[in-house]
């Protein structure tokens, strides 16, 4: 078994008997630091994998913990349906989105990715009799049959592990290997057969249908949801996560939100001032590791074969 | 269904082309630093909050100086060029040889770090400065009042937007700037110190960025989260008129000041979404704004 | 393939002038001209990365002067570019293997693992352009000689019919040209190919052209053997002055 294999075996299995721990401390974490790091996951598909920055991934996270939080409330629909329709709207919106985000490149792209966010921040924001406006909608229990911290991880946990072993098959298929050769040189890939649009705009989906699988969890794990989940700096969050663990590796934005996610819960302990700790880490990471803490520790290895990192 | 109110109408325009000032002395700042050096400054924002903390600060070191608020005023816009400058030459040029990404990160990094510091040191309340002086008043205009400060704002954008048309077209080191925009490289070949010129230009944009910030402080509340506010329009309006165009910086101020203005009475519920869908519609259509240059290949 | 009155601009600057040439099928045809006759932007035209201003652009017999690159690539066109555009953090062997995956409709595949695909295809490539002990090297990394080598081996990896290539030998030593040269005569005749190539050496020019086009300030200017070319008139006055 690869390396990569190995380190999703044991992580599931660690955590599969962190409960026993009899921490709630821990099982909360650790039911946070899984649904993020699959929001953080999601989104390197865009940005490690397809090389395509996008500023607005919290919109299908928002969408995502939206649709299924209303639909159980609001429309008496049972979890099951309620989860899947969340996540297949999240894809729906990044199709729509997508197809004319990646119309444009680089700077323009960026922008128009956090705008499209924007616009569905402020409909979340504006939609009082929807959404709940600023106040956001509360009151979001556990669904039946999982109407405990702990069985609410162990399903979180089931549900991650499946979305990151369909993600890795994605990553490591031809499909996924025509998405790398698009971040290193679309304009190449194009002269080799590719229509590099049509695969960016998969990839888009893809990202948006795990980002919103990762907002609907969240929305349940945290009984409320409210607009800030979509306002952009929710954005810039997750982005910093993927860089922190490392992008050009797949579990690299898993050790990314985990560390952010502990350092934060730390830091706000005793201060207030986390954005300052943050953009500090941001601004340590660009100067002085690049590759993130997964690059930083391969580049401290013996030279392995496939070395893909900067 | 009755007619508004002329007057009423006129002021709401006034107060647009207030807002569109301010407006258009951040953004310039933003597109200025976009088309030289092509980062988009996240932090520009934040430079703005400087500014407005800043003369705060000033005028309570200034008390009972006269003309407290104007030396207030310079020194504040000054000292955030000069911290502009700082961090451009010994924190950002070391991330130009990266990708673009790495630099505009760095900017948003700043946002945290700085809104932060503004929280240390001032605080998390709203703090005010009053007006200075002689702009104190209020003009009367068909019936309703209007403040003069205001007034003095909106022949001050043009202004000061006139002042840097003639330093770009006309002096030496403008000339640089708007060579720099097309050809940087051909510029240093040619003798020009590239690495001065950016800290330059980049302190030249956090200018602009701090006096908007000390000129708006007599009549916003100086909060943290003014700098989020205002940076999100300023993208818009950099989109709207064309990101490195000048003219187009102030034909975008003026739309979103006028739309922001009558927008919140017209549809409240929807203004806010249709600035951002204005933003996604010019991207959609034609990317590079209204004045800008057509994208090329 | 032809290309019938074709006209392109920049700003007002008209970089092709209405060019009309036609290559037949395993010809092998060099464009030449001083810098910035426009050959590449003509290759940018054909191969559709850049949109014609006027003019047509056919493709065994079909009309491609609309089409996205990616077909016109499919339809069995293949190129290589003048400065070295390749995938840099991917190894050499996954250079090649992409493109093959993309050639062979692979590409939708979403399931299997990626390393297996293909394997004998990709070397029988790198041996041909004599990159074989290069393989899990990081093509980032590599000289730039042997960038260009790659390449070849990713236009060739996509089996085209037609093969455009953008100054294949810039910046190589005379030994290194030689070689290269050789090596793409070589390919063209064993797998039919019809070759269309750019280039500044005239020695390699004359050598394996059977056709050439001269190009000048955006215009064909001249069109024939080597013989005829190297005797015209005009061609001597753009490249060499005035003549006596």
């Amino acid at each position: 078994m690869s390396k990569e294999n190995w380190f999703l075996t044991i992580l599931v299995l660690l955590l599969a008997f962190l409960p026993l721990t009899e921490s709630r401390f821990y099982v909360f974490l650790g039911t946070d630091i899984l649904i993020m790091g699959l929001f953080a996951v999601s989104l390197n598909l865009l940005l490690g994998y397809t090389g395509l920055v996008s500023f607005g991934q919290a919109a299908y996270f928002g969408i995502g913990a939206y649709t299924c939080a209303l639909l159980m409330k609001k429309a008496s629909v049972a979890f099951p349906l309620a989860f899947v329709a969340a996540a297949v709207f999240g894809a729906i919106a990044a199709m729509i989105i997508g197809f004319f985000c990646i119309r444009l490149t680089k700077i323009y792209f960026a922008m128009l990715t956090l705008a499209f966010s924007q616009i569905v921040w402020a409909i979340a924001f504006k939609w009082n009799s929807l959404t709940g406006g600023d106040t956001g909608l509360i009151g979001v229990n556990f669904p039946a049959h999982l109407d405990s911290p702990i069985r609410f991880f162990y399903f979180t946990l089931a549900v991650v592990a499946l979305s990151f072993y369909v993600l890795r098959k994605l990553v490591n298929s031809p499909f996924g290997r025509i998405l790398t050769t698009i971040r290193e040189n679309p304009e190449r890939t194009e002269f080799i057969g590719i229509n590099v649009k049509l695969f960016q705009l998969i990839a888009f989906m893809i990202s948006g249908f795990f980002a919103a699988i990762a907002g609907a969890l969240f929305g349940i794990f945290n009984h409320s949801i409210f607009p800030d989940f979509i306002f952009w700096p929710q954005s810039a969050e997750v982005l910093i996560m993927s860089l922190l663990g490392g992008i050009y590796n797949f579990f690299g934005p898993v050790v990314g939100a985990a560390v952010l996610l502990y350092l934060r819960m730390q830091v706000t302990s005793f201060t207030q001032y986390w954005p300052l700790i943050l953009g500090t880490i941001l601004a340590l990471l660009l100067f002085f590791f690049p590759g993130g803490i997964v690059g930083f520790l391969k580049s401290r290895q013996v030279f392995t074969r496939k070395n893909k990192c900067s | 269904m009755s007619l508004p109110d002329p007057s009423f109408l006129v002021i709401q325009c006034l107060s647009g082309l207030t807002y569109a000032m301010f407006l258009f002395l951040i953004a310039s700042g933003l597109s200025l630093i976009f088309g030289i050096l092509r980062v988009l400054n996240f932090a520009h924002g934040s430079l703005y909050m400087l500014g407005a903390y800043l003369t705060y600060y000033f005028v309570s070191q200034f008390v009972n100086a006269p003309g407290q608020f104007w030396w207030a005023v310079i020194f504040a816009s000054l000292s955030v060029a000069i911290i502009g400058g700082i961090i451009e030459r010994f924190l950002l040029s070391r991330l130009y040889i990266r990708e673009e990404l790495n630099q505009l990160l760095f900017t948003y990094a700043l946002v945290l770090i700085l809104s932060d510091f503004a929280k240390i040191v001032w605080g998390t309340g709203q703090l005010s400065v009053s007006r200075p002086a002689i702009l104190k008043g209020a003009v009367p205009i068909l019936g309703q009042y209007f403040p003069e400060y205001n007034i003095f704002i909106i022949i001050l954008g043009p202004a000061i937007a006139l002042l840097f048309w003639l330093i770009l077209h006309r002096t030496r080191w403008g000339r640089f700037i708007r060579a720099a925009a097309l050809d940087r490289e051909m510029l240093g070949s040619l003798g020009v110190n590239v690495n001065r010129l950016f800290t330059l230009v980049f302190a030249i944009g956090a200018w602009l960025a701090g006096l908007g910030g000390a000129l708006v402080s007599p009549i916003v509340a100086i909060v943290p989260g003014m700098d989020v506010e205002i940076i999100i329009n300023a993208f818009i309006v950099v989109v709207v008129g064309g990101l490195g165009s000048f003219w187009g910086t102030l034909l975008g101020a003026l739309i979103l000041g006028q739309v922001t203005s009558f927008g919140i009475l017209v549809l409240p519920r929807l203004s806010m979404v249709f600035i951002y869908v204005l933003m996604a519609v010019v991207l959609i259509l034609r990317p590079w704004g209204l004045l800008g240059k057509p994208l090329q290949r | 393939m032809t290309v019938e009155k074709v006209k392109k601009s920049f700003d007002g600057f008209v970089a092709v002038n209405g060019v009309s040439l036609s290559v037949k099928k395993g010809e092998i045809c060099s464009i030449i001209g001083p810098n910035g006759a426009g050959k590449t932007t003509l290759f940018n035209l054909i191969t559709g990365h850049l949109p014609v201003d006027e003019g047509k652009l056919i493709f065994k017999g079909l009309d491609i002067t609309r089409m996205p690159s990616y077909r016109i690539c499919r339809l069995g066109m293949g190129r290589s570019f003048q400065r070295t555009n390749i995938f840099p953090r991917l190894t050499v062997f996954q250079n090649i293997q992409a493109a093959i995956l993309a050639h062979r409709g692979q590409s939708f595949n979403f399931f299997k693992p990626v390393e297996p695909f293909f394997q004998e295809e990709t070397q029988a490539i790198l041996e041909r352009v004599g990159l074989k002990d290069q393989a899990e090297k990081v093509s980032g990394s590599l000289s730039y000689g042997f960038q260009k080598q790659l390449e070849l081996g990713i236009a060739l990896a996509s089996e085209p019919e037609l093969l455009l290539l953008d100054e294949p030998t810039a910046g190589m030593s005379a030994q290194e040209t030689h070689h290269t040269i050789d090596l793409i005569g070589r390919i063209t005749r064993e797998k039919g190919l019809t070759l269309l190539f750019t280039e500044h050496d005239m020695g390699v020019v004359f050598s394996i052209s059977e056709r050439i086009m001269v190009l000048h300030q955006g215009r064909l200017i001249a069109e024939g053997s080597p013989n005829e070319v190297r005797n015209n008139p005009d061609v001597k006055k753009v490249y060499l002055g005035e003549t006596r």
